[in-house]
């Protein structure tokens, strides 16, 4: 380890060492962030939900997006796997159906970072079925 | 991956490392190794969480799920479930005792609801053996601020004005210690670090620096800053070894990036830490006695004046600290002293960090503002009293301090508001009682305690203490009379008055405040030959209620002493010469027959 001999020394230190600490603040207060959650039962994993995962977690880091990624577990969707939540800050959960990285890449660009809805949504109308 | 997708936080503490959470740890890191999750998720061995009664705690990040009493066998299950399918593993949640739901999120646990961590704020969070977590966490950015933007003065009328007082029992103003240690000049100056924590069941300071060892190291050199002095003590007691193993990597790591040792920051101040150890003697927490037995004397007080402020550690003006201020110290420079005193009460600012010990459901370590009742700590936080029994008495400050009863849950918890109701903030340890618990018995074994460690030096203290616990002895064997408490209550006042130092004159709080809330209890053991809570042996008598006994002859099989005697279906009956008073014909008996006096 070299000497820190000035402030701006402490200042790099820090910034390097807070991203590497930045999963847990967020984890620890992760209202006000955008959350995802890639279901990984067997159903979601046997038809690739683990390297979307992936590709959230770093392509989401990677734009500068304030994120916590998640798995779950199944979520009951088995035939549209692999299937994501997404919850933007203070709105309820919209889950994507058949996300591949194709998809995964328009999630982040058109609703995560605009608020704009795309294809693929499973609606949530089981409650309302009479 | 570029980056870790999951952090997975293992309890370090003593008490859950205790427990194998170091095997945890292991188990974690090859069960990711063997399913190629390596790279992906990372094992982290944190300090303490604070809920020790459900430890080991494992706390996966950034789930926020709180896994509870995790065994090293349940890592392959975490890793298969958690890690690998995002399902929370259910049998290892919190269960809420009163609902009976399972609790994945550990700011919905009655433990944690009410609870600010300040002193606390890194444990259970960094690696303490890693010195950029903490820097992360804004680490030395107190000491960079001081150095730079703040002249001495300054720094000392933050901390003043924050309205920190001493942690360590008494509730000394922090800031106005630290004027008078500045304003006395010296060639050399000591900042000394109080970590001889003593009392029995506390280990607030323990946890602090085991769980976050920068933050005192940092607090230490502001300080040092603050009142001119180069060089830092710590005493830490030698029965700490994981405390003093991490002081020691936290030390060495500080002094390689420079932020301990010569021109800090390229600035004209150096300021070096350097550890001493003490043998675990109660009377060393007291500060001049700390001091002389720094010097290589024996663990002695000696009269104040003159304060260690004036003449300390060989014979130079000395600051004297305790672990859990010194925390509290780097937080208040960087978020301003408004802000800590906009926490606590008018004349407690902050936090106070509370061990919680005794028959309460959740043994652990609570950090909650200063103003908070009892009631919220023993029941809310804290869980209730143990199986369902009655709450009877919280002792506060350890030996030194008084119990407090049903009467004072509701007085709003700081350092003048416990005095006022005969006992003292003391470092933070709570002891709760509860109907089992006989008063007498309690006040008998904190004299024990204090017997145990009077150094002996000034006869109040060496001569009373003892004399006191003869004579609660004999009240508990039956042997009392009403002049013995009069003698009780004359002694006690006669040790406080006139002992050296804060030892004896606390020493008789427990006795005193037993007396004060119990009088009946004493009165009971004296006059009637009966201990109320059952639990002094000698006052006991076992007899059986000939009505409800069927002669099964349980009682008399489950006799040690075969002092039970009578015939098959016919009544048993005990002999008093022979009875030891052990109680097995008690829980023997399915009928109920055996009574107890």
């Amino acid at each position: 380890m070299e000497k820190l001999k000035s402030l701006a020394d402490l200042k790099r230190i820090r910034e390097e060492a807070k991203v590497k600490l930045e999963l847990r603040v967020k984890g620890d207060n992760p209202e006000g962030l955008v959350q995802v959650k890639v279901a990984m039962a067997t159903c979601g994993i046997a038809s690739g939900a683990k390297p979307i995962m992936d590709f959230f977690v770093e392509e989401l880091d990677k734009r500068g997006i304030g994120a916590v990624v998640t798995q779950t577990g199944c979520m009951g969707y088995c035939y549209a796997e692999p299937t994501i939540e997404v919850q933007l800050p203070g709105q309820e959960p919209v889950v994507f159906g058949f996300v591949d990285r194709k998809k995964a890449d328009e999630i982040i660009e058109k609703y995560i970072k605009n608020g704009e809805l795309v294809e693929g949504i499973i609606p949530v109308n089981y409650e309302k079925i009479d | 991956m570029s980056k870790f997708r999951m952090h997975l936080l293992v309890c370090g503490g003593t008490g859950c490392r205790a427990s194998e959470s170091s095997l945890i740890v292991e188990s974690l890191k090859r069960e990711l190794e063997e399913k190629g999750l390596g790279n992906e998720v990372q094992v982290i061995m944190t300090g303490c969480f604070g809920f020790c009664e459900k430890g080991p705690v494992v706390k996966v990040m950034p789930d926020n799920t709180f896994y509870v009493q995790v065994k090293p066998e349940d890592a392959a299950i975490i890793v298969a479930e958690h890690v690998v399918k995002g399902r929370p593993v259910q049998r290892l949640l919190y269960v809420d005792p009163k609902s009976k739901e399972h609790v994945a999120d550990s700011k919905h646990m009655g433990f944690y609801r009410k609870q600010i961590r300040i002193a606390l704020r890194n444990c259970g969070f960094i690696n303490p053996e890693n010195i950029d977590e903490y820097i992360a966490r804004e680490g030395y950015a107190a000491i960079g601020k001081c150095i730079s933007e703040l002249s001495p003065a300054e720094v000392i009328d933050i901390i003043k004005k924050s309205g920190l007082r001493g942690r360590g029992g008494a509730g000394f103003p922090t800031g106005l210690k630290w004027d008078i240690a500045s304003k006395n000049k010296a060639d050399q100056k000591y900042v000394v670090c109080n970590a001889d924590e003593g009392d029995p069941g506390a280990f607030m300071d323990r946890s602090v620096l085991e769980g976050d060892p920068h933050s005192v190291l940092e607090a230490m050199a502001i300080c040092g800053y603050a009142i001119g002095a180069s060089k830092g003590l710590i005493y830490i007691r030698a029965e700490y070894p994981l405390a003093i193993q991490r002081l020691k990597i936290a030390i060495a790591q500080a002094r390689e990036y420079g932020l301990l040792g010569k021109n800090i920051f390229g600035s004209d101040f150096s300021f070096d830490i350097e550890l001493r150890y003490g043998a675990g003697a109660f009377v060393c927490g007291e500060e001049t006695a700390l001091i002389h037995s720094m010097e290589g004397m024996r663990g002695e007080p000696t009269n104040k004046p003159p304060f260690p402020a004036e003449s300390g550690f060989l014979g130079k003006p000395s600051n004297v600290n305790n672990v859990e201020t010194f925390a509290s110290v780097p937080v208040i420079i960087t978020k301003g002293w408004e802000w800590f005193s906009s926490i606590g009460t008018e004349k407690s600012k902050g936090t106070k960090v509370f061990a919680l010990a005794g028959k309460i459901n959740n043994v652990g370590l609570i950090e909650v503002p200063m103003g908070t009742t009892l009631r919220e700590i023993i029941f809310e936080i804290g869980g209730g009293i143990k199986n369902g029994k009655k709450f009877k008495a919280v002792q506060t400050g350890g030996p030194s301090g008084g119990c407090l009863t049903e009467k004072h849950l509701d007085t709003p918890i700081d350092f003048d508001n416990l005095v006022a109701v005969g006992s003292m903030m003391g470092s933070g340890g709570m002891i709760v009682m509860d109907e089992d618990d006989c008063m007498v018995s309690i006040a008998k074994f904190f004299l024990e305690f204090t017997v145990e460690e009077s150094c002996g030096k000034c006869a109040p203290c060496r001569i009373g203490n003892k004399r006191l616990h003869e004579l609660l002895t004999h009240i508990t064997k039956g042997n009392g009379t009403m002049a013995d408490l009069d003698r009780l209550k004359n002694m006690c006042n006669v040790i406080k008055d006139t002992s050296l130092c804060g030892l004896g004159q606390t020493s008789p709080n427990p006795v005193l405040s037993t007396m004060n809330n119990f009088m009946d209890e004493y009165v009971a053991h004296v006059t009637e030959k009966r201990c109320p809570a059952g639990s002094c042996r000698d006052l006991m008598k076992y007899s059986i209620i000939v009505d409800k006994c069927v002669g099964c002859t349980a009682c008399a099989r489950g006799c040690p002493v075969n002092a039970i005697t009578g015939e098959r279906k016919g009544p048993h009956f005990i002999d008093q010469e022979k009875c030891i008073k052990c109680g097995a014909c008690f829980e023997k008996c399915k009928f109920g027959a055996v009574l107890i006096n």
